[in-house]
């Protein structure tokens, strides 16, 4: 699976996370900054739940019609003389982008941050095929150089590193002597990009949305690289997830507003590209050849099912950065280039619950993700909604948790078997009780008296007391 | 005004001081209180779990059992919010979803009854303490409840509250996530009670008997001296 990131177990991957106490640190600092400048950019507004509502019926209006506008997108990219190809899998796009970059016997691709290009896996295809793959957002740029460290968050992928260790990266592996200032560490790698641009023969960008109405695509960054891949390379491959989508230039209005506030509490960031086709006869900058790569990669399985919302997603990472458990375990431990809570959602039904079985479950359901979503994905119901399907449709529960839970529906629908249970309660537990506390839980209590101290049961439930008071006339 | 306690399994188990607290509190506002003996639990452990067939025998269970009274009111908003959820859970039967509906709709979680509700905004309690309020994730997101307690807690004679760094953090409880997923809660928690010590409050308070037993069990596992309240203890409070 493409774009799995690890073959660690998930216990472990989180293990690894807990303890890398830089990282923390980092994460928490930067959720701390995104989340205090997304909220100011949002109630700035005055108006912020108009906005969500109308962001959400945008999206769910563009999926439910979702074969009208691709084709009206398709037809109208190649009425400007751009080439469209619908890939359903991530081996029929990376088989057509390779093939594509032989024809223009390109020797070196520039890239723009990108999430469907990781998920696909792409330059380990385009290298495969004698490519030289360069990426040119700077946090995607310091990963690669660093030995292809996988992004660890969907809008600042180099998140979990320090200016420490790029300077390290830089040093070692392209000659870096100056110091890590972060203006040092940004002019070099300028520097170092300038050149890969010039000499780039193939450009290849993601897709924020895509324009229905005129078969544009437009790009949203804020280091101008995106502008450089497109304009500069003869030839430019647009990769795009099947549901960016917009209907009009309007819709994109409303959706860049909605991504910039909520990604990192911008009104507007520096770049917004749009573009349409390749370059007309007598334009100066822009690609002679364009061609749009429509992924579906599991998607159009999606849609129409209980979990077509998560379809929603326009890639802010608002969630992400409002998620206490992301932020104690870090990117990589969701073991998918999709962290936090949209991760969680949208990695198995992407990826399978073979690979992802624990993400659903590793969230304690507090919807501060819910809350925060521009485009209103109920991401807390998906992840019960994932956990019904696990215990329900999949029966992969575990057998101990299957029978607790019978005896659960059978004791709390039965008053009669719940009142006889709970009145135990307080005798069956006092061997274990000190103090009104039990420390060392047996049996399922265990891993909560790992961490915590359980109380002890009341000697007298509510019920009983309610009666005797009750009897005794109050 | 008749009420219907629903007193919540943990309540009734683990903190029986809350629901008599929770019942001299709303007599003493006036309420005319009864207790449907047959209730038992809401059903969230199952329905969170994954378990919707098991949560929906207890949730018709609970519908019965509430379907005379006139409001119903509970001393926790995570378990209030699963009244409400149970629509969702019938929404391909719609006579049950219609059932449902209707005791979501008059169903309260305790504060959200004595402001919404009742209109009363001092309960004339006093507390001489220095504490700070955990909003529980439930409570305030999917209920809805965001300033009742606040405006009650204000009110209380002598109670002097800190604000609560990370307020919108969740404590790490989460249901079976506090058993599922240790190492992750562990951390959650300990960041919780963190900021809670931070604050120099000597009580903690909160409306969910679910995370006061997460965060005041770690508060006890490290011995903290930080005394645990359940939000109806501390309004039904009088300094003699």
């Amino acid at each position: 699976m493409a774009m799995k990131i690890s073959d660690d177990k998930f216990f472990d991957r989180v293990e690894k996370g807990v303890n890398n106490t830089f990282m923390r640190s980092a994460v928490a600092s930067a959720q701390e900054r995104m989340q205090g400048k997304r909220l100011a950019a949002t109630e700035e507004l005055g108006n912020w739940e108009e906005w969500r509502k109308l962001g959400e019926e945008i999206r769910t209006h563009t999926l439910e019609n979702l074969d009208y506008y691709l084709e009206q997108l398709s037809e109208n990219v190649v009425k400007r003389g751009g080439h469209v190809f619908f890939a359903s899998t991530k081996e029929e796009a990376n088989e057509y982008i390779t093939k594509v970059a032989k024809e223009k016997q390109a020797k070196k691709v520039v890239k723009s941050k990108s999430m469907v290009t990781e998920e696909i896996h792409l330059n380990s295809a385009l290298e495969k095929a004698g490519c030289e793959v360069v990426e040119t957002d700077l946090g995607e740029y310091i990963l690669q150089l660093d030995d292809h460290d996988p992004p660890s968050h969907i809008v600042v992928p180099a998140l979990h590193k320090n200016k420490e260790q790029i300077r390290d990266t830089f040093k070692e592996k392209r000659g870096y002597d100056k110091s890590e200032i972060p203006e040092e560490l940004a002019l070099f790698a300028r520097e170092q990009l300038r050149q890969e641009f010039l000499s780039a023969d193939l450009g290849i960008t993601g897709c924020n949305f895509a324009v229905a109405e005129s078969g544009s695509i437009s790009l949203v960054t804020n280091e101008g690289n995106a502008g450089l891949v497109t304009a500069l390379p003869k030839a430019q491959i647009t990769v795009m997830g099947m549901e960016r989508i917009v209907p009009t230039w309007e819709e994109l209005d409303i959706m860049v507003s909605l991504l910039c506030r909520s990604s990192v509490g911008q009104k507007l960031t520096s770049y917004i590209t749009g573009l349409t086709g390749p370059k007309d006869e007598g334009d100066v900058d822009g690609p002679e050849e364009f061609h749009l790569v429509i992924v579906d990669n599991g998607r159009s399985n999606i849609l129409g099912t209980e979990f077509q919302s998560a379809l929603h997603c326009i890639r802010c990472a608002a969630c992400v950065n409002v998620c206490p458990v992301y932020r104690h375990v870090g990117g990589h431990s969701y073991g998918s280039i999709y962290a936090g809570p949209i991760g969680a959602v949208l990695s198995p039904l992407l990826g399978g619950y073979e690979d992802y079985k624990e993400l659903p479950y590793a969230s304690s359901l507090c919807a501060a993700c819910t809350d925060a979503c521009p485009v209103k994905i109920p991401l807390h119901e998906l992840l019960i909604k994932h956990r019904r399907k696990i215990v329900e449709d999949e029966k992969k529960s575990p057998f101990g948790e299957k029978l607790a839970m019978k005896g659960f529906q059978l004791a709390a629908s039965s008053p009669s078997l719940y009142k006889t249970g709970t009145k135990s309660a307080s005798s069956v537990m006092a061997p274990f009780t000190k103090e009104n506390n039990i420390q060392k839980g047996p049996g399922p209590m265990k891993p909560w008296t790992d961490v915590r101290d359980f109380p002890a049961p009341s000697k007298e439930r509510f019920r009983d007391w309610y009666k005797k008071r009750e009897k005794g006339g109050k | 005004m008749k009420v219907s306690l629903f007193i919540t399994c943990l309540a009734d188990v683990f903190y029986s001081n809350v629901g008599k607290h929770t019942v001299e509190l709303l007599e003493k506002l006036g309420c005319e209180v009864d207790f449907p003996e047959q209730q038992t639990c809401c059903g969230q452990p199952a329905y969170n779990s994954g378990y919707h067939k098991e949560t929906k025998e207890v949730a018709k269970h609970m519908i019965r059992t509430f379907e005379k009274s006139d409001y119903v009111v509970g001393p926790s908003g995570s378990c209030v919010a699963m009244l409400h959820e149970y629509s969702h859970l019938f929404k391909d039967e719609p006579v049950w979803k219609e059932k449902a509906e209707k005791l979501a709709d008059k169903s309260y979680e305790l504060t959200q009854f004595i402001v919404d509700v009742l209109k009363v905004e001092s309960v004339n309690a006093s507390l001489p303490a220095c504490a700070t309020y955990h909003k529980s994730c439930h409570m305030t997101r999917l209920l809805g409840v965001k300033d009742a307690p606040g405006k009650l807690l204000e009110q209380v004679e002598g109670l002097d509250i800190k604000p609560l760094p990370n307020s919108h953090d969740c404590c790490g409880f989460g249901g079976t996530f506090s058993v599922k997923m240790v190492p992750i809660s562990e951390q959650m928690v300990d960041e919780k009670v963190r900021h809670v010590e931070e604050t120099g409050a000597e009580v903690l308070i909160g409306a969910d008997c679910g995370c006061l037993m997460n965060i005041g069990g770690r508060i006890n596992r490290k011995g903290k001296p930080i005394k645990v309240m359940h939000i109806a203890e501390v309004l039904n409070s009088e300094v003699k």
